[in-house]
């Protein structure tokens, strides 16, 4: 029974960190892969300290940060929302880790993209906004869905930083990779194994479909 | 009319133009690397000349002391580079309705079929032939309703029984449309038939201009 709780939960929030990671992740991208600017070798360089960073560094960070007398989380709490030790934390540990893959691989797409066709778009009339979203991102789509799949597959096996910022309460926050843990400590090996296929599972489905996505996109270019 | 009065640099390229273009077809005749498709793009706005002017019929679109530099958007110019670079992920149709402006005379129809591309229009670009390209991208940049049209050695990529071809509809669209031309080749030929006026670009300077006869 809390399997499957686990799993689906575990799910869940690694698709809401993709969804989160969409929007601050596609500016990013797209900053780094087409505008020059000062400071740009810097947030290149902190948009992927994450990777290199222990995640339980990170964690502690986002502790910090988020905790109810943290700069960010005492706004948070003055507001009602309560972020540490919620499934909140969850989501904000997986984007966070998340994040530096889907900027890596989706400004690789950009870069890739002639900017023959955004010239010609912007010549025809259409503004920046526009170019970007009928010309830029389609064409860069493989690397999108590449990058997002990324993204997602770190987040379902998020660990350090989860475990830092949202602990491993069962039924609350306990994801899969935390629950893999605890369960191995407990000696429900059994269990833990179990969990470790539906790991596995998750992981290749989401490769495969991204892999099928971009051939297909390969083939219809 | 177009005012070009501008230099620009880039790299170690210098390109230095002083001229008035005032015919219905202006050509800019040249060896590559005369500074041709750097003139185009600067018209366009995808190049910044270091300092100088660009007006097209009395509208600044550059100008470096009042630092006016239209983006390419505002700009109404249709340009058709040599690669015709149109949208790969795009339809025939979908390609030449990119830039449609509001309110403007042309339909696509009226332009299809002019072009002869109406059986073309729900075909992927991937799959046309060079000719048909260079109509669609010609397609595409009338639909935007163009102030001046820029067209990049139209006919070098293509065969000479291609060639006699296309220009018929180049001409039609000379004709009958009355859009301002800026015509880049190095086709001596082509630059007879076509052009009211002729710009000799050689090493980033113009070193002769005026009607085809006279300078060709």
């Amino acid at each position: 029974m809390d399997l499957s709780q686990i799993t689906i939960f575990t799910i869940a929030t690694a698709l809401a960190a993709t969804a989160l990671m969409l929007p601050p992740g596609l500016l990013l991208a797209w900053l780094l892969a087409r505008r020059r600017f000062r400071g740009r070798v810097l947030l290149e360089t902190l948009v992927s300290m994450p990777l290199v960073l222990p995640p339980v560094a990170t964690g502690l960070l986002l502790l910090l940060l988020f905790s109810p007398r943290g700069p960010i989380g005492g706004v948070l709490t003055t507001l009602g929302i309560d972020v540490v030790f919620t499934w909140r934390a969850v989501v904000l540990a997986m984007t966070v880790m998340g994040l530096p893959l889907f900027v890596r691989t989706v400004r690789a797409g950009f870069e890739q993209v002639d900017r023959r066709y955004e010239a010609m778009a912007a010549t025809l009339g259409a503004p920046p906004l526009r170019v970007f979203f009928s010309i830029t991102l389609p064409l860069a789509l493989p690397a999108l869905v590449a990058g997002a799949v990324l993204g997602f597959a770190r987040a379902i096996g998020e660990f350090g930083a989860t475990i830092m910022i949202a602990g491993s309460i069962p039924g609350v926050t306990r994801t899969l990779p935390v629950a893999i843990y605890s369960f191995a400590e407990t000696g429900r090996d059994g269990d833990a194994l179990l969990l470790v296929a539906i790991s596995a599972g998750i992981a290749f489905t989401a490769l495969w479909l991204s892999n099928y996505l971009s051939a297909r996109a390969g083939l219809r270019a | 009319m177009i005012a070009l009065d501008f230099n620009l640099e880039q790299g170690g390229f210098k390109l230095q133009l002083r001229e008035e273009l005032v015919g219905r077809v202006s050509v800019l005749f040249g060896p590559s690397g005369s500074g041709k498709t750097t003139t185009l793009d600067a018209v366009a706005g995808l190049r910044t000349p270091s300092r100088g002017t660009i007006a097209l019929n009395g509208r600044c679109l550059f100008d470096s002391r009042a630092t006016v530099d239209l983006p390419p958007h505002q700009r109404h110019v249709g340009y058709v580079p040599q690669d015709v670079a149109l949208f790969p992920h795009m339809n025939v149709r979908r390609n030449v309705l990119y830039g449609r402006r509001r309110g403007q005379k042309l339909s696509l129809d009226g332009v299809a079929s002019m072009l002869e591309i109406d059986a073309l229009l729900d075909r992927a670009v991937t799959g046309l032939s060079g000719g048909e390209k260079q109509r669609v991208a010609l397609a595409r940049a009338l639909m935007s309703a163009p102030d001046v049209l820029l067209l990049d050695e139209p006919l070098a990529a293509v065969d000479v029984e291609l060639r006699s071809r296309i220009l018929p509809y180049l001409e039609r669209v000379r004709d009958e449309l009355g859009v301002p031309i800026i015509y880049v080749t190095h086709d001596r030929d082509e630059a007879r038939r076509f052009a009211d006026h002729v710009i000799v670009l050689a090493n980033g300077a113009a070193v002769r201009s005026g009607p085809p006869r006279d300078v060709l």
